[in-house]
């Protein structure tokens, strides 16, 4: 005899607590601190401040622990915590342009004021295993670790309460000294250099005191201002952006792009205190920022001269924000009375679809029990083959 | 990283006078979508938090909360998101039908009639009952303005063109107090008819998509159809093994694998009920 399922509480306490045990592994393995995770795996604690739209490493780094590496889940575990946080305002317009270079690269010129700066990365690095990592402690690394606390570095990262920005050089910023440049002279954005010559359509003019646009306080309606645009992008999925953006390349949408200027380093963000009358240092982030050239023909109204494609975003994650930059340029294709043809084109299509909170939810909320619509379903399909088979048996008799 | 300290049923004050006043609009405007600044929620989009931001906006310390799936008190998501009001809000929490003030829902309407002084909260993936045949949202948003509804109209005949029936089975569109086209939520058409005249408020949120609509009590809510194919709620013709119920919706539950089958009542707590009525006798 059937008797009705039961007991959903109990399986569910039990799952979770399967899950904690599973969380940690092995006891007989020591357990992962923050500390390792935000310095070992700081670019999976970029991707979570980013698409989790909070910059806060610690809290970052607990909720890739907590969700055992799953990136996704780490994001959403970021904004569950990010939407019960008040909002005291919005901040000053960051200065990219007065940013603390760590990496500068530009595609577009050989050489130029301030130079190029490779910085911490993976090109040209030849991607072959390496054996020498899977000791431990790795021989190479405890030189450097040495010469880092000598320099003090090393000294109790953690000690900033949860919140408070991190001072470059504490937590996970490791200025950029192996880029053979110490000091960060004037770096000029590449954009800037083209504008003196009006060969770039000029920077859109930002209005100081316009109110700023949240997505997450208001629902999205289209179209969308490019405030809101951009901060979709910023918090939308590397995965779908990545794509988005290579399908531009391969012809749905083509932009023809040139990485103008990719960089990444620390600037200083500031709140407007309307009790002193001035804008007060709130302390430093790390961001990456993108800025693709495009090509542009002109129209009856404009010269031909190039366009710009704007990609920002929290922590160092290039693929993402050129990405994103690819992504904001096919979207203006209706400002720049381009036609519209590939899907990185269509704003609403991208904007509905981009964030990976959503995405999962949805997605993944096929497994929730849906046995009524999946019953009613059965009921007319059931039906259905009734009638066509009984037709058929007419069919049959009436040949005969 | 203090525990956080979270307000009552989690939502903050200003988040539920927003959602307040989506829901007084909806109510003012039957079977219309209200956009409205829905929050990231601690659980998964598309796992209720829309039906949940409009219980926590509407739940009160005296009141009775209710939570099913599939017509269910014991479904996974139904106890998790009843153990999150019971944790955030403390509220009294029950299984019975007649002693909730507040149900919350997915898929499924209770076979016991509410009364005016209950409120059924239910929880939408997709509000938009025109979305499948018009993505935009930018052109549904027109069409519900202009009440365009011919595309659906040509939806279903075309369904009935092609199978001699009307091919869907739940979230079946409803004309709401003569105005809008509102899809009803995943319920299966079954459960249409309970809609009209509908002696409880119906709140619909839908988080993911922002939207928030509603059915006023005794609102007129009719099930699109023609005249010459009259719309059906359709069921398994077939009597609940446990209660004998013949007039409520079925679950098909798989006995064995040579075909075995057996049907009981999805909405656990009616069948209860009657069988606790039986052993009385």
């Amino acid at each position: 005899m059937y008797v009705a399922v039961k007991g959903g509480e109990r399986a569910i306490d039990n799952a979770h607590r399967l899950l904690e045990q599973k969380r940690r592994g092995d006891p007989a393995v020591p357990e992962l601190t923050l500390e390792q995770i935000s310095e070992q795996l700081a670019l999976a604690c970029d991707r979570v401040m980013a698409e989790g739209s909070l910059y806060d490493r610690e809290l970052a780094a607990l909720a890739v622990k907590q969700a055992r590496g799953d990136l996704v889940e780490a994001i959403f575990l970021v904004r569950a915590y990010r939407t019960t946080l008040p909002r005291f305002g919005a901040s000053e317009p960051i200065d990219t342009g007065a940013m603390e270079i760590r990496r500068r690269i530009s595609a577009a010129f050989k050489d130029l004021p301030g130079g190029q700066v490779l910085g911490p990365t993976f090109d040209y690095t030849h991607r072959l295993l390496d054996t020498t990592l899977g000791e431990s402690p790795s021989p190479r690394l405890r030189g450097e670790g040495r010469e880092r606390s000598e320099r003090g570095e090393g000294d109790s990262p953690h000690s900033r309460a949860p919140g408070d920005p991190p001072s470059p050089g504490a937590f996970g910023a490791d200025l950029s000294a192996q880029a053979g440049r110490g000091e960060s002279s004037a770096m000029p954005r590449v954009t800037d250099i083209l504008g003196n010559d009006g060969l770039i359509e000029p920077c859109p003019p930002g209005e100081a005191d316009a109110p700023v646009g949240d997505l997450t306080r208001a629902p999205l309606t289209f179209p969308a201002a490019r405030d809101l645009r951009l901060q979709n992008l910023a918090r939308g999925d590397e995965g779908f952006l990545l794509a988005l953006g290579y399908s531009t390349q391969r012809g749905y949408g083509r932009t023809h792009p040139f990485a103008g200027e990719i960089r990444l380093g620390e600037v200083e963000v500031e709140f407007m205190a309307e009790e002193v009358g001035f804008a007060v240092p709130l302390g430093a982030i790390t961001v990456t920022e993108c800025q693709m050239i495009n090509q542009f023909h002109g129209s009856s109204t404009e010269p031909p001269q190039f366009t710009r494609g704007y990609g920002l975003a929290f922590g160092h994650c290039e693929r993402k924000v050129m990405a994103m930059a690819l992504v904001d340029r096919a979207l203006r294709a209706d400002d720049l009375g381009e036609e519209r043809k590939g899907p990185a084109q269509n704003e609403e299509f991208v904007l509905s679809h981009s964030d990976n909170v959503q995405a999962t939810g949805f997605v993944e909320h096929l497994k929730l029990p849906h046995y009524v619509d999946f019953q009613s379903e059965l009921v007319l399909i059931r039906r259905m083959r009734a009638e066509i088979a009984a037709a058929g048996e007419t069919q049959r008799e009436a040949a005969e | 990283m203090n525990a956080p300290a979270y307000n009552f049923a989690y939502l903050d004050e200003q988040t539920k006078r927003m959602i307040r006043r989506a829901i007084l609009k909806a109510i003012a405007i039957p079977g219309y979508q209200v956009p409205f600044a829905s929050r990231e929620m601690p659980m998964p989009y598309g796992w209720g938090t829309g039906g949940v931001q409009v219980t926590a906006s509407i739940l009160g310390p005296d009141d009775v909360l209710k939570v099913i799936d599939q017509g269910s008190d014991d479904t996974t998501n139904a106890v998790s998101i009843r153990k999150f009001f019971a944790k955030t809000a403390g509220v009294r929490t029950t299984t019975r039908t007649g002693e909730a003030s507040i149900i919350q829902t997915r898929h499924r309407i209770p076979e016991t009639p509410l009364t005016e002084d209950q409120i059924l909260v239910f929880q939408v993936p997709i509000p938009e009952p025109l979305r499948f045949l018009e993505p935009r949202e930018t052109e549904t948003r027109r069409m519900h303005a202009l009440a365009d509804y011919g595309l659906m109209h040509v939806k279903l005949y075309e369904d009935i063109a092609r199978h001699g029936h009307i091919a869907t089975t739940y979230a079946y569109p409803v004309k709401v107090d003569g105005r809008y086209v509102m899809d009803p939520s995943p319920t299966p058409k079954f459960d249409n008819p309970k809609m009209d005249d509908f002696a409880a408020l119906q709140l619909f949120g839908a988080g993911r998509e922002k939207r928030i609509y509603a059915i006023p009590p005794h609102t007129n809510v009719v099930s699109l159809d023609f005249e010459d194919h009259p719309f059906e709620p359709s069921r398994t013709p077939k009597s609940c093994a446990l209660c004998g119920a013949d007039d409520t919706y079925l679950d098909e539950v798989v006995t064995d694998d040579k075909g075995g089958r057996l049907f009981v009542c999805s909405d656990s707590d009616y069948c209860e009920e009657r069988r606790g009525a039986e052993q009385a006798k």
